[in-house]
């Protein structure tokens, strides 16, 4: 139905007065696919999508979509549709006229751009609502109309800010669905901006970690699960623990950490040099809860807390310079030998599950 | 804890049987407060006025009677509906006038400001004039207007006049500036809060599907705004349809107004005409309100 367009980021950067929300990022976005920023509250990512719609100026760099460079394009003219966060239809006008709203813009007339809406809303299986208004609708439906209007402009990217957040938990699931299928098959561009790490892993082909105006890291999800690149990515994803400490030992590429309380560690890394500092994280659910073998992947922590999730338990751990170094057990690991919390607990894992993590050059 | 949730218990169970009122009861005993304020301020009166519309009079008093004489008078009259043409005409260029200053005044206050003290303190200026009383403001035009006032004055002295302008003061272009004057502010308020009250995003939206600036005006901003416009619009209608006081001074007797027909009634102990008038008065102005909220749903704004 439609072509898709690779959107360029080329060093963009975004200033406020004196505060700079986005420090220069360069991306690539390859065409048909479903790229989600994901960054805590504040670090840039609606800012940059806002860049990408043209609802936001760009202070300096530039963004291409397709063969186009867009910088100072306005919205309508990049080829891009924006949905927003509060869906933003118009209270005032039919499920129709919403969906009409831009064809009417361009001088459509009215039976032509109705005939049009009439179709996407049943590309988005609302056309039975289509003469009521918004404030008629839940969520969910508000979310398919809002689709159904961003997707009448036969747009090569679809921009979407916090979609999912509007909705209560089970409909964000299906939703969650029903985005992805409509990507596939509609094959355009998709930009997602989330806070849910969840929700990326689950939809993206391409998940932007931003933290503080930089992309911590740009990977498919399981890069970004497996080989967090930084300690940002590896403590926002939540699936490794992070200890910081400084090198003191390099054997080959086996290098030797000492964290500020005392303990040393190893890690498989290159390039490294004595008395830099370090991080590395280790994989939760990869800890188990016996004795090291060798005293660099392991050490002896008190447990503050127990959390159990069904499948899963997982366990706090008080040691090494980190107050909540996490263990995820299965659930029959655990009852074979369950902890409360105080007790004493000797943490292991081996030298395969402990990867180094890098650091941005400011 | 126990005992205090026990105590608790208790005393919610025995209260209610204890004090023996029904529900009924307790809701009128609340609603009687408002009901006092009503009856005694609001509908007594009126029933007066409509009561003594019905009278008898002379010029030494009033005789307790059921003539409709006193309507057939008023409407069988030229000169009420002359008066009542001429009320409806302030009005409607009122009206018209308020309404296109009081939606750009609130427009820009909403829309071209940025920061949320300067559209305070802005807001706060517009409301200075209503500082001082009605009359005030009305009589300061004089020295600006009057035939040796301070417009005719200077355009003689820049020479672009040669004798002073006569229509100024005394007319009927100034009883529309002092009615527009005096208020343009109803209009402003409550467009002002409306526009205040429309999502920024949807502004965006519209922009995202390619409407230029006069297109969201014309298709987001005007069909939201238009609860404000009514309310507005109901204020200077009801303010303007019962002036006399600025066709009074403003026209310099030049001109009439159904409230000033029925104020002369009054000066000459004609109460009962008076009242006969002012009963049409309200069910006209009441059948102008209903039609502007024919036109426009408000309640969501209430």
């Amino acid at each position: 139905m439609s072509k898709a367009a690779e959107i360029d980021i080329a060093s963009v950067s975004k200033i406020y007065g004196t505060t700079t929300a986005v420090h220069a990022i360069s991306l690539k976005i390859p065409a048909g696919s479903y790229c989600c920023f994901l960054g805590p509250s504040g670090c840039g990512k609606t800012s940059t999508l806002r860049m990408i719609a043209g609802h936001e100026s760009i202070s300096s760099g530039d963004i291409r979509l397709g063969n186009t460079v867009v910088t100072d394009f306005p919205p309508a003219k990049r080829g891009t549709a924006m949905m927003f966060q509060s869906y933003a239809l118009f209270p005032h006008l039919d499920l129709l006229d919403n969906v009409a709203f831009s064809l009417k813009m361009k001088g459509v007339d009215k039976d032509e751009r109705r005939a049009k809406a009439l179709e996407m809303l049943k590309l988005m299986q609302m056309e039975a609502y289509a003469t009521r208004r918004p404030a008629q609708l839940s969520g969910g439906q508000q979310q398919r109309v809002a689709l159904a209007r961003a997707l009448i402009t036969d747009p090569e990217a679809l921009l979407l800010d916090e979609p999912l957040s509007a909705l209560d938990p089970f409909l964000k699931i299906r939703m969650r669905a029903e985005l992805k299928k409509l990507q596939k098959t509609l094959g355009i561009t998709f930009v997602h901006v989330t806070h849910s790490q969840e929700e990326a892993m689950a939809l993206a082909d391409l998940i932007v970690i931003m933290n503080n105006g930089r992309i911590e890291q740009a990977a498919k999800p399981r890069t970004v699960f497996e080989r967090p690149a930084t300690a940002f990515v590896a403590r926002f994803m939540g699936d490794h623990n992070v200890l910081s400490g400084r090198v003191t030992k390099i054997e080959d590429d086996i290098v030797t950490l000492e964290v500020p309380e005392g303990q040393s560690f190893t890690v498989r890394d290159i390039g490294q040099e004595v008395g830099k500092p370090i991080d590395i994280g280790i994989r939760t659910d990869r800890v188990r809860l016996e004795p090291a073998l060798e005293k660099s992947l392991g050490f002896q922590g008190v447990v503050s807390n127990v959390e159990y999730r069904g499948a899963s338990v997982k366990i706090t751990v008080i040691g090494a310079g980190s107050d909540d170094f996490t263990v995820i057990l299965s659930d029959a690991d655990y009852f074979r030998k369950p902890f409360s919390v105080g007790d004493a607990a000797s943490l292991s894992w081996a030298l395969e599950d402990v990867i180094p993590l890098g650091r941005l050059s400011a | 804890m126990t005992a205090i949730a026990t105590s608790g218990e208790f005393k919610a169970g025995k209260t209610p049987r204890s004090l023996a009122a029904p529900h009924w009861l307790i809701a009128y005993l609340q609603a009687t407060p408002l009901i006092l304020i009503l009856g005694f301020f609001f509908i007594l009166p009126i029933l007066t006025i409509f009561v003594v519309s019905f009278w008898d009079y002379d010029f030494a008093g009033l005789y307790p009677d059921f003539l409709t004489m006193n309507y057939t008078d008023t409407l069988g009259s030229w000169v009420t509906w002359k008066t009542y043409l001429n009320t409806l005409k302030f009005t409607a260029i009122t009206w018209a006038l308020t309404l296109v200053i009081g939606f750009w005044v609130a427009y820009f206050l909403a829309f071209h400001i940025r920061t949320t003290t300067m559209q305070m303190v802005l807001f706060l200026v517009c409301t200075v004039p209503f500082l001082t009383s009605n009359i005030i403001r009305m009589i300061s035009w004089i020295p600006v207007l009057g035939r040796n006032g301070l417009v005719n004055s200077t355009l003689i002295e820049l020479g672009i006049i040669p004798e002073p302008i006569e229509w100024l003061l005394y007319s009927d272009f100034a009883v529309v500036l002092a009615m527009v004057h005096l208020n343009t502010l109803f209009m402003v308020t409550p467009i002002f809060n409306t526009l205040m009250r429309i999502d920024r995003s949807l502004i965006e939206a519209a922009r995202d599907c390619g409407a230029t600036g006069s297109q969201i005006l014309w298709n987001v901003i005007l069909p939201l705004a238009k609860p404000g416009m009514a309310i507005g619009s109901i204020f200077v209608v009801t303010l303007v349809m019962a002036d006399f006081s600025t066709v009074q001074v403003m026209s310099g007797g030049q001109s009439a107004s159904v409230a000033l027909m029925m104020k002369n009634q009054m000066s000459l102990l004609q109460y009962p005409a008076a009242a006969a008038n002012a009963v049409v008065l309200l069910i006209v102005v009441l059948l102008m309100v209903a039609a502007i909220l024919r036109v426009v749903d408000i309640r969501k704004e209430l």
